[in-house]
């Protein structure tokens, strides 16, 4: 990939957005027939297809806990996904993201409620064109919602990047790779919870508060948009019946 | 796949609500402040026959770290600079709980954690490990063994990738034919070039408590941890949250803050240690 310009004389990003401005974003809930939950998300040209098996017993029963449901997550990205052919063994990334993402859906999802029993969260990277993980969990999150599970609030993701000096929202695979920082974040609103952080690259405090708000900025749109994705699904088959 | 753990060694739960309580208070069961390190004793050059090494106890934390150095072939985007290669492994010797065998996520996470702040803040200088530009570069192997888990492993590990690297240097190299390039370690020329440094300072959070440094116990109490890398020109070098729980935005603000302050003291330790 060429270096574009990321930030353009007239102060708006390679591809026409302003710094604080989303890409287009769509969501659909309940997309596949044998999952208990599932959900398609896409940010711009990221897309990524989350599906949640269980509560269910697995055989591995010696993962379970007793007084609690435990969360196994797994996020994999499909060979043809990326600009290189992504080798189908698991990398050391995948593994890594697996458990931040997993840790950050944890603190909202109502464990508790199905002991001894596993939930499973499958997350499929279709298509990456940067924050593949914010999107991810943003699509995990729907899907476990869309499974029926209780959970204290929805979390969703939004990544901040440091681009030519500008702090910008929901970078994409360009500004990730040719730009300064990658600071993906994701937030369960209502609570008012950061529940993924994460930093590749460096800032000063003063620019890291700018970026948190702009994260929380962002995560609010998102989580509208999730609401109202889990309403078109549920909301208008009351209608239909 | 990820999944939830099993709690490994058991605290019990009168231990654990005395550790809480007592953190609410402000103390802590070591007499130790909420942002006070542990004693942090560190060895350089620890394995004679690594190119640097350090071994480091925190508390009875103790991990080494060994860099070595290898000729390998330049990434085709960076022809003109070396390669770091980071890895972490648990040895089974550090805790009951740890098993042999390829490192787990906890590892990998641990060891991507150092390697992105050692990368984004070009704590080595990469351009001056360039031997035959465009052919032949410098690789730095840059391998973590957790020998003594007693809490806290990211910091305890970040120390001694730090004081490891500043006690590495580069041994002399012989350009035989074109193209092949032989290392003579018996003969030191330079020390490897750092730029910035850096080090994770590891905060800690049970029940909106925050504290630096966990042990093992603490850990074993702590709903979440944010692990943040500090460089000497006092900016933040990466950023992790690990472990189960959330973080509001002003307890994020605050851990930054004891971050931004105890850094600075950290890398200070490691560089009155070292020697080459």
């Amino acid at each position: 990939m060429e270096k574009p310009k990321l930030i353009r004389e007239n102060g708006l990003r390679h591809d026409g957005r302003r710094p604080d401005e989303l890409r287009p974003i769509r969501m659909s809930v309940g997309i596949l027939n044998k999952a208990s939950g599932s959900a398609l998300v896409e940010y711009g040209e990221t897309k990524v297809l989350a599906a949640v098996h269980g509560p269910r017993e697995i055989p591995q029963r010696h993962l379970l806990l007793p007084d609690r449901a435990i969360i196994r997550c797994r996020y994999h990205m499909l060979s043809f996904s990326t600009h290189e052919r992504k080798s189908p063994v698991p990398t050391r990334r995948e593994i890594e993201l697996s458990k931040v993402i997993r840790e950050a859906l944890e603190p909202v999802v109502m464990s508790e409620t199905f002991p001894r029993t596993a939930i499973d969260v499958f997350i499929e990277i279709i298509n990456a064109d940067g924050g593949t993980r914010t999107a991810a969990v943003t699509a995990a999150s729907l899907a476990i919602a869309d499974a029926g599970i209780p959970m204290k609030d929805m979390v969703v993701g939004v990544a901040v990047g440091k681009v030519e000096g500008v702090l910008v929202l929901d970078i994409d695979e360009a500004e990730d790779m040719f730009g300064q920082a990658d600071m993906p974040v994701a937030i369960a609103p209502s609570l008012g919870l950061v529940t993924l952080l994460q930093l590749n690259g460096v800032l000063t405090k003063e620019e890291f508060s700018e970026a948190l708000r702009l994260a929380f900025v962002g995560a609010n749109q998102v989580y509208e948009k999730a609401r109202e994705a889990l309403r078109d699904r549920y909301m208008k088959a009351r209608v239909e019946e | 796949m990820s999944h939830t753990p099993s709690p490994g060694i058991i605290t019990p739960k009168l231990r654990a609500s005395t550790i809480v309580s007592m953190l609410k208070k402000g103390i802590r069961s070591s007499g130790r402040g909420l942002m006070e390190y542990r004693q942090i004793e560190i060895v350089p050059g620890y394995v004679r026959n690594a190119d640097g090494s350090a071994l480091v106890r925190l508390g009875n934390t103790v991990v080494v770290a060994g860099v070595k150095l290898e000729i390998g072939t330049p990434y085709h985007d960076t022809p003109n600079e070396g390669a770091l290669v980071v890895n972490a492994e648990f040895m089974p010797t550090a805790s009951p709980t740890f098993e042999p065998g390829p490192p787990d996520e906890n590892a990998i996470e641990l060891a991507r954690i150092i390697d992105r702040s050692l990368r984004e803040l070009k704590a080595i200088d990469m351009s001056k490990l360039s031997i035959i530009p465009g052919k032949k570069v410098w690789v730095v192997y840059v391998d973590i063994y957790v020998l003594d888990h007693d809490g806290n492993l990211v910091d305890a590990s970040s120390i001694a990738t730090l004081a490891a690297l500043m006690n590495t240097s580069l041994p002399r190299v012989e350009v035989e034919e074109p193209g092949n390039v032989k290392i003579d370690r018996s003969t030191r020329l330079s020390p490897l070039p750092i730029g910035n440094k850096v080090v994770t300072v590891t905060v800690a959070k049970a029940e909106n408590v925050l504290f630096v440094d966990p042990d093992l116990d603490e850990e074993s109490v702590a709903e979440t941890k944010l692990v943040i890398a500090v460089s000497d020109d006092k900016r933040i070098a990466g950023l992790q949250k690990s472990g189960i729980g959330g973080l509001t935005e002003s307890e994020i603000t605050q851990a930054i803050d004891i971050a931004l302050k105890t850094g600075n003291s950290l890398i200070e330790i490691v560089a009155s240690k070292i020697t080459l």
